[in-house]
């Protein structure tokens, strides 16, 4: 059965001559999981989605699916489908025949049923007929999940599916995706680069950087807890505030000395000696204004509505974000002396 | 409104050229032979009657149309010898097209896949023949096919054949001639097509569980039919006309409608009657014209 099947990459990797598209990537998904591969252009994830389809074959390392080796295994022997960034809709073929052209093993009535069952499940009932060109491009997108998902793939492959659509569009179509796979349990691996996608998305999200998959987890622990400046600033405005590691305290939290005086923050990942170089990674809503933390000035402050968004800066010059609820902080207007601080556990000590 | 007709005026001076380039060099010519192929041979300079009498005024112009028939379009129905070298051109052509597409049409998708840097060069050893001359390329197939020649040569010493072939000034000949002359037109635009096919078609029928085979037919063939009408009219169009092949590679036997054309022409020096072939011809590849059209504007229509 489809939820019981789990995919195991055992130190993939791709190389063009001697640069590592994909370097040694070890990952192992759940079965009925929604992955994320989340990652600037160029970093690889294209072209691990790939290898797992079959239409790039790796320079070493396995493709595991369940308990077979697919990894020497052609495309269309693969018991995986994949949703193409263009949707690679077939233009002179109808709505029918595309999501039909994998079910060609089938009878000619059990696939005309499959195909009708599967236009209802992507709401294009009564579009059998029209020629992809007549359609807008969610209903394209939605023929592509369709036939995608024809054969029953035990593993769904997306590359960016919804960068071809507009921003109003995108959101409406992010919770259609999630809703399909929930009700067929299929696990899906999504290729973006758009974060905030892949945090809506995603059960996990993996992060790829130049080839490598640097850190894997749920969105909110990538989002509180990364491993790396490259994570934090990829996942959402930070503020990195550079300082001296102190010695390790009871309560797992750890002293940085910054240049504008002590802050206290949750313990790095990695163990890292005390006196070494350091960053203490800050999301802008954790930033709170008041009687304690850093000696700030605000310089400048824009009102959202639901919140205000103020650049702070340090008395050397330095610039924070800060962002909260309009009410907080509203007495402070621009040109103001004043401190912010934040909760231990609302920041973390990474490598410099 | 008033604004736009300066501008307006000058798009269509830009059109003008174009068009009086036509007027001169392509109707003007096709009128002068319709109207020659309404006349009567005649010992003269040059070889026609009637000559429009340009002093004659009216009268001139009424002589001179009473003059024109139809007896050379006549001759053309009646004779069999005119009947016959139709549809030998017709089936020469058709023939050469159809073994061409089947020729030109793998011989494109193995350019198409071939790795993208070493296109360039595969499509210039495709159009490398173009610098030599027509003419001299037919010879070469006459040193190539003759009772002596290369191929037979190699065939005798490989122990293939007991004696030798007769294939120079047959059928055959003709055919293996129009295919290697007209490969390139079939080629090019059948490879344009598939070149500019997204490879995420071939990969998504891949995906679906399509093998090679299944794709090439339901996706990568469909698709490239543009290319296909567009190669099938390039070829089959100068084909029906051709000369220089079937006279050079043919026998005696060999009727296609250009030798016919020569030889009334130079031969027997009936100029009305050449030029009746001749408008036959060009009412013959009307047909694949607005075939060909529609093929390219098919094309064109494709996202």
């Amino acid at each position: 059965m489809a939820a019981e099947t789990r995919l195991r990459l055992e130190a993939l990797t791709k190389r063009f001559g001697a640069h590592a598209a994909v370097d040694a990537v070890d990952l192992a998904l759940e079965p009925g999981e929604f992955f994320c591969l989340l990652g600037p252009s160029g970093c690889g994830k294209s072209t691990l989605l790939r290898m797992i389809a079959g239409f790039e074959a790796p320079t070493s390392g396995r493709v595991v699916l369940g308990e077979a080796d697919i990894t020497g295994l052609p495309p269309h022997r693969r018991p995986v489908n994949m949703m193409f960034q263009s949707y690679a809709l077939f233009p002179h073929m109808s709505v029918a025949a595309n999501v039909g052209y994998g079910l060609k093993g089938l009878g000619r009535g059990a696939a005309a049923a499959r195909v009708a069952e599967l236009l209802r499940l992507v709401r294009l009932d009564g579009f059998d007929a029209r020629r992809p060109d007549t359609l807008s491009g969610g209903q394209r997108q939605r023929v592509a999940l369709a036939r995608a998902l024809a054969r029953e793939p035990r593993l769904l492959l997306l590359d960016e599916p919804l960068g071809a659509l507009d921003r109003g569009l995108r959101e409406e179509t992010q919770g259609e995706l999630r809703a399909v796979q929930r009700r067929l349990g299929t696990s899906f691996v999504v290729v973006t680069h758009d974060p905030e996608e892949a945090m809506m998305l995603a059960d996990r999200i993996g992060v790829m950087d130049r080839g490598r998959l640097v850190q894997v987890g749920a969105p909110a622990d990538l989002y509180r807890r990364p491993a790396s400046r490259f994570v934090a600033g990829l996942l959402g405005d930070v503020n990195l505030i550079p300082g001296r590691l102190g010695p390790a305290e009871a309560d797992g939290t750890r002293v940085v000395a910054t240049a504008h005086g002590p802050v206290r923050a949750a313990g790095p990942a990695d163990p890292l000696a005390e006196g070494a170089e350091v960053v203490v990674a800050v999301r802008p809503e954790s930033l709170a204004l008041g009687a304690e933390g850093l000696p700030v000035t605000v310089a400048d402050a824009t009102f959202l509505g639901d919140r205000v968004r103020r650049l702070l800066r340090l008395p050397d010059g330095t610039p924070l974000r800060a962002s909260g609820p309009p009410g907080e902080g509203g007495a402070q207007p621009v040109g103001a002396e004043t401190r912010a601080g934040f909760a231990p556990d609302a920041a973390v000590i990474l490598p410099a | 409104m008033n604004r736009d007709a300066p501008q307006r005026l000058f798009a269509r001076l830009v059109r003008l050229p174009p068009f009086l380039w036509l007027a001169a060099f392509f109707l003007l010519p096709v009128v002068i032979t319709l109207k020659i192929s309404l006349s009567e041979p005649a010992t003269a300079i040059p070889p026609y009657l009637p000559l429009l009498d340009w002093q004659g005024g009216l009268e001139g112009w009424s002589t001179f149309l009473e003059a024109l028939n139809l007896d050379n379009y006549l001759t053309l129905a009646r004779d069999p010898l005119y009947r016959d070298a139709l549809f030998g051109s017709l089936a020469y052509a058709g023939g050469a097209t159809a073994l061409l597409a089947a020729l030109g049409v793998p011989l494109a998708y193995a350019l198409a896949r071939a790795p993208a840097r070493r296109q360039p060069f595969l499509v210039a050893l495709i159009v490398v023949p173009f610098w030599t001359s027509f003419l001299i390329r037919v010879y070469a197939w006459i040193a190539i096919l003759k009772q002596e020649g290369l191929l037979n040569l190699v065939l005798l010493k490989l122990g293939l054949i007991a004696r030798p072939l007769a294939i120079l000034n047959t059928d055959a000949a003709v055919m293996i001639g129009l295919v290697y002359a007209y490969l390139p037109f079939m080629v090019l635009p059948v490879y344009a097509v598939m070149n500019r096919l997204d490879p995420a078609l071939r990969e998504a029928a891949a995906d679906l569980g399509a093998g090679p085979t299944r794709v090439f037919w339901s996706v990568t063939l469909p698709l490239a039919l543009p290319g296909i009408v567009a190669g099938a009219g390039l070829c089959f169009i100068p084909m029906v006309g051709e000369f220089i092949i079937p006279d050079l590679l043919g026998g005696s036997e060999t009727l296609m409608l250009g030798r016919v054309l020569w030889s009334e022409f130079f031969s027997n020096r009936d100029w009305p009657l050449a030029s009746a072939v001749a408008v036959l011809i060009l009412l013959i590849v009307l047909g694949p014209v607005v075939l060909l059209r529609d093929g390219l504007r098919g094309e064109g229509e494709r996202p």
